[in-house]
């Protein structure tokens, strides 16, 4: 019946951190996101470690997915992840980041609590299926 | 998790909430959107916080520049030093209830200010533009202690007006050419507007879309029952003149145009929303429209309570796929379902009616006294 359809959805915010100047791959996720049934909040172009945590935090959501390509990487999402933390919200948010990160980059990222590093390449299956079987339990 | 660790959840989500905390807000937001258990406790616990808000609605065709106003009410609302909250509603997939939710990307201008809280919510599969957790997310924000609470719709278009049972104040934009005359002369969201904004008034065609709402409004003012906004509270006396109607007697939707993007025209729809809320206030409307919107909210409710009900008692029945496989052999047809399924509840509320004649002691130990988990308000296991 028509509750059943409202229970809990898997909330994502898909953000793009930096200077990257085009977010075809955002969109494309988003697009997939949102056909797998999940509920994707789309924050575009340009946003700034701050807006992504506010967004994060006011949106709820379970999954924070950071697209990013232009190698500032090391020290946007860490910010991010801080930001997070101060909200207590670092948590129980699963955050994933896509886009080109070097090899030697991973650790620092993994250990700052970036739970997947989805790299080119990837399917969207894929990224889907880890959503499904890691997203939170609230 | 058990019940008790959920009364304990909600007494410190409750507590972080009223103390002012972002987080908290966040997920009671979610918890009211997830109906998840209990959520209905946290909800009454929150009625004791609320009416301190301005409720204003905004709504109209997908692409009216919605987001980019909100933004800058919002941004405006702040340099005088209100807080506010905003809800944004986007709509879901039918196939897979999925949703893109992007109109937090047309606001900007408040970026970094936790004192406007943006939520984006789903319509979950709902009709009218709204979701149905939409007004107690609006409870929850207004206990909080948000000053202006702001909803956005979801832009599906002419008959958009489940708003008006949440708002107390609805601003509808008309893009300029958005059809010809006969446009305004149809019924659904025009008809509940009480204030128009032409946005985008500088494009093309502004003039004439303006033009058309007045003479839209006009015409209304020549009825006795159009002309009050959407509340119709007070009729239009029939020596009234478009002059004079702005007074006790009834509301004459303004229009105004602005220019969403650059920012003209927001002051003056400021104080247009503020003239309605006043004048709200001053006929005792908003009294009314206060008992209107409480008498939908009990409504609501025990239509969701009827309906668990009635699918647990389908359930038992041997579910709704059978009863719709019958119909589709032959075998029987809806009607004749429905009035089976409804004489069973029907019997069992006439007899807690005799039984609380009889001996009101007794009623409790009745079993499955449907009546009864109804009028206490309990929340139906599922």
């Amino acid at each position: 019946m028509s509750t059943e359809q409202e229970e809990a959805s898997i909330r994502c915010l898909v953000a793009k951190v930096g200077l990257d100047g085009h977010d075809r791959g955002a969109h494309v996720i988003s697009r997939a996101f949102r056909d797998a049934g999940f509920e994707v909040v789309y924050s575009g172009l340009h946003n700034a470690p701050e807006e992504i945590v506010q967004a994060a935090v006011q949106e709820d959501v379970d999954v924070l997915g950071i697209s990013i390509l232009s190698g500032a990487h090391d020290t946007l999402v860490p910010k991010i992840m801080d930001g997070l933390a101060e909200y207590g919200a670092k948590e129980d948010t699963l955050v994933l980041v896509g886009g080109v990160i070097p090899e030697e980059d991973r650790p620092a990222l993994e250990s700052a609590g970036v739970a997947q590093i989805f790299g080119p390449g990837t399917s969207i299956a894929e990224t889907i299926a880890f959503v499904r079987e890691n997203a939170p339990e609230r | 998790m058990s019940g008790a660790d959920d009364a304990s959840v909600h007494a410190e989500l409750l507590e972080g909430l009223l103390a002012g905390e972002h987080r908290a807000l966040a997920r009671v937001i979610s918890k009211i959107e997830d109906r998840a258990p209990g959520y209905r406790d946290l909800v009454s616990d929150l009625y004791p916080h609320t009416g301190e808000a301005d409720v204003i609605g905004i709504t109209g065709s997908p692409g009216a520049g919605k987001s980019t106003l909100v933004d800058k009410l919002a941004e405006t609302y702040r340099d005088r030093g209100e807080t506010v909250g905003i809800i944004a509603i986007d709509p879901s997939s039918p196939f897979t209830g999925g949703a893109v939710l992007g109109d937090r990307i047309r606001m900007a201008s408040t970026v970094g200010d936790m004192d406007v809280f943006v939520r984006s919510m789903s319509a979950r599969g709902t009709l009218g533009g709204l979701s149905t957790a939409t007004a107690d997310a609006v409870k929850a924000m207004d206990a909080f202690g948000k000053d202006k609470i702001i909803i956005e719709t979801v832009g599906a278009g002419q008959n958009e007006i489940d708003i008006v049972r949440t708002a107390e104040t609805v601003a509808v934009l008309v893009p300029p050419g958005s059809g010809d005359d006969i446009q305004t002369l149809k019924a659904g969201i025009l008809e509940i507007a009480d204030v128009f904004v032409v946005n985008k008034a500088d494009r093309d065609g502004a003039d004439r879309t303006v033009q058309e709402l007045e003479e839209m409004i006009h015409l209304g003012e020549g009825t006795s029952t159009v002309g009050s906004g959407h509340h119709g509270v007070a009729t239009v006396a029939a020596d009234s003149t478009p002059d004079d109607a702005n007074d006790a007697e009834g509301w004459r939707p303004p229009i105004v145009e602005t220019v969403a993007t650059s920012g003209e025209g927001i002051e003056a729809f400021l104080e247009e929303l503020a003239a309605h809320r006043a004048f709200l206030e001053s006929t005792g409307t908003r009294t009314e429209l206060a008992r209107k919107r409480h008498a939908e909210e009990i409504r609501t409710l025990l239509r969701e309570d009827v309906n668990s009900l009635l699918e647990a008692e389908l359930e038992r029945t041997g579910g709704i796929d059978a009863l719709a496989d019958a119909v589709r052999t032959g075998e029987t047809d809806p009607y004749s379902i429905a009035d089976a399924v409804l004489e069973d509840l029907e019997a069992c509320l006439a007899e807690a009616d005799l039984e609380g004649d009889l001996d009101s002691e007794d009623r409790s130990e009745h079993e499955g006294n449907l009546g009864e988990t109804t009028l206490e308000g309990d929340e139906p296991s599922r």
